[in-house]
């Protein structure tokens, strides 16, 4: 570095030693904490890059369509595609209103007392439970309690427990979103609490709440452990596009333990393989949280408050 | 917060409205006005209480959980050959073992915990450094970016990642440090790191967030540069907030289970150094809950580790939330 006094200046503005040196820790920190932040970022763009590469043999329409053939070696991921999408709707079925119910109950009618702190922390809790012990959850309450057996319904509603607290997260905040004088002017015509939230807040903050369901189905489209022992299995025979190949009590196969089973339990599988389950799994997930974060973009940009 | 709000509204048509505030249709002067269909009244009611309901449900949500669980773990705990310091401090878990059967988790404790504190003493330094920069140091443009990065990094499922680990980092790991395996602890680390640093950056960035103005105003008033104000105001300020930002990952390391499966190896033993390879409680549910058949011991003893994690992670979050709240109060 060169001696920061710049003779033109007056003496009075001169940046002495002591000075300069802050401006130098000032911008030694934000470099160090500016490498921190790009040093999460570059790897997983590399990564990315590299499953995109190695998966580009057998990445086409044709592998997402197929079935899998000879022992899962061959062939394409249709069964699981379509197993995650059933496990994804009917959780959500479950969830969405479950979840926003909850969050109208938590936001516009709970006063702060005892038991509005309790679902506080439950809904914490249930976020922070560990989705092994879900799956054991699962496992104990709806595929032996419920003798609902290994199905769908099974793995579909542990998958549904598991992700409540996200939309109760998004709906809450949509409706911490909505200005409190908006409720008042409603109040004060005469409505009732529930009218207001139909007619007020519900849709100022329907997008926010969408968004909160789409996070929802991106997580429970990832989610592996928690239907591992619920009523996903390993393989299923199901005709090549078949829209509509289980039922409720059927088991399934999903994505997300195709891709444990395909990359740790069979031998010899053809090396691409694995890797365009990987990228077709990443891509939906990340395709259906870009949609989320769009929506949410184009809200704040359109609000009128 | 709405919760936080002292000026409640009445709670519905005729509830404890005082006369003369407009409150609900049926408080005052209810004779004059039209009077709503009944219908319309009962539906009301009813979806009133589905809401009740449905708020409820998330505290008998986790309850059924510790209840399920419990219930299929209590038989061993309580039958006579089963010893709980057994089960908590000895390193033998051998649960298929023909003649000595042994269900002892140590190992797989401090395979938890050593996967954890590896994964946290990296995470924890770039994610308050990466919460720090996009909080205090960065425009707005670049902040949203980052953000939104961070948001689709915290998105990636953890059998993805579990899918890096057992490819990119074990190639990785090998070429670097010449182990035999790349599967291992420091595998396991760095995957389970990625996967709680944006966790850390969103909550950590939100206490920073939360601290006000004035303090920087102040700081920067007294001639304080940037990173004097963060050093010495915002993180003694932020404290709370960002020990709950730690807690949540430490949670979120605790618990996470497809992706150390597959990227720690599977060696039930207490690792020695960075290139042992270990296994976790959450893996070991996941390895061996499909052998083991429904009501067998080995089966009730997996439950058990489950009840186990359930109560770790409830103290955990527990004690972040208490951090968070000590946060709001102020």
């Amino acid at each position: 570095m060169s001696t920061p006094v710049v003779p033109a200046v007056p003496a009075r503005f001169a940046r002495t030693p002591h000075v300069a040196r802050r401006e130098r820790t000032e911008q030694i920190a934000k470099w160090v904490f500016f490498a921190m932040s790009v040093s999460m970022i570059v790897p997983l763009i590399a990564i990315v890059a590299y499953l995109l590469y190695r998966a580009a043999p057998s990445l086409s329409l044709e592998f997402l369509l197929d079935v899998p053939r000879k022992g899962m070696r061959e062939g394409g991921i249709w069964p699981a595609f379509v197993g995650t999408l059933y496990l994804v709707w009917i959780s959500l079925a479950v969830a969405a209103p479950i979840g926003v119910l909850a969050a109208i109950y938590l936001h516009e009618y709970a006063r702060d007392n005892w038991l509005n702190r309790l679902i506080h922390l439950a809904v914490i809790n249930l976020a922070g439970v560990p989705s092994i012990v879900h799956a054991l959850f699962g496992l104990g309450a709806f595929v032996y309690a419920a003798r609902f057996g290994y199905s769908v319904l099974s793995a579909a509603l542990t998958l549904a427990i598991m992700t409540l607290p996200v939309i109760i997260a998004s709906t809450r905040e949509a409706l911490a979103s909505v200005p409190k004088e908006f409720r008042q002017a409603c109040w004060n015509v005469g409505a009732t609490r529930w009218q207001t939230i139909r007619r007020v807040v519900l849709p100022n903050s329907i997008s926010g709440i969408l968004t909160g369901i789409i996070l929802q189905v991106s997580r429970a489209a990832g989610e592996t452990a928690p239907i591992m022992f619920t009523g996903a299995v390993f393989f299923k025979a199901v005709q090549r596009g078949d829209l509509f190949p289980y039922g409720l009590n059927d088991q399934c196969m999903a994505l997300s333990m195709h891709l444990y089973t395909v990359s740790t339990q069979v031998p010899n599988v053809k090396e691409s393989i694995p890797y365009a389950t990987a990228v077709v799994l990443l891509g939906s997930v990340l395709m259906v949280n870009a949609a989320a974060i769009a929506l949410r973009v184009w809200l704040r940009n359109r609000k009128r408050w | 917060m709405a919760a936080d709000d002292p000026k409640r509204p009445p709670r519905g048509p005729g509830e404890g409205a005082p006369a003369g505030v407009p409150g609900g249709p049926r408080t005052g002067g209810a004779a004059e006005r039209p009077r709503r269909p009944l219908l319309s009244l009962v539906a009301e009611r009813l979806l009133e209480a589905a809401i009740r309901l449905s708020g409820v449900s998330a505290v008998l949500f986790v309850v059924a959980i510790f209840f399920f669980i419990f219930r299929e773990a209590a038989p061993v705990l309580f039958s006579r050959e089963f010893k709980l310091s057994e089960f908590l401090f000895s390193t033998q878990w051998f649960p298929t073992s023909v003649s000595n059967v042994r269900y002892g988790t140590l190992a797989l404790t401090i395979g938890t915990l050593s996967v954890t504190g590896v994964a946290i003493a990296l995470a924890v330094p770039f994610g308050l450094g990466a919460a720090i920069f996009i909080s205090e140091f960065c425009g707005p443009r670049l902040r949203e970016t980052l953000k939104i990065v961070i948001e689709l990094l915290a998105a990636i499922p953890s059998v993805v990642w579990g899918f890096i680990g057992l490819t990119v980092m074990n190639r990785v790991i090998i070429a670097l440090t010449g182990a035999p395996v790349g599967v291992n602890l420091l595998n396991g680390g760095l995957i389970l790191a990625l996967m709680s640093v944006p966790i850390i950056v969103s909550i950590g960035e939100d206490a920073l967030k939360a601290v006000p103005d004035s303090y920087r105003e102040a700081a920067l008033a007294l001639g304080a540069n940037r990173w004097q104000t963060v050093r010495r105001v915002l993180l003694p300020a932020a404290r709370n907030g960002l020990l709950a930002a730690v807690l949540l990952g430490v949670g979120r390391a605790v618990g996470e289970t497809m992706a150390v499966l597959m990227a720690t190896g599977h060696a039930v033993r207490i690792p020695h150094s960075l290139l042992d390879s270990v296994r976790t409680l959450t893996a070991n549910i996941a390895a061996e809950l499909g052998e083991a058949s429904a009501g067998s011991d080995h089966y009730r003893v997996l439950f058990l580790t489950g009840t186990l994690l359930f109560l770790i992670t409830f103290v955990v979050n527990l004690g972040a939330d208490l951090a968070i709240r000590s946060v709001r109060r102020r």
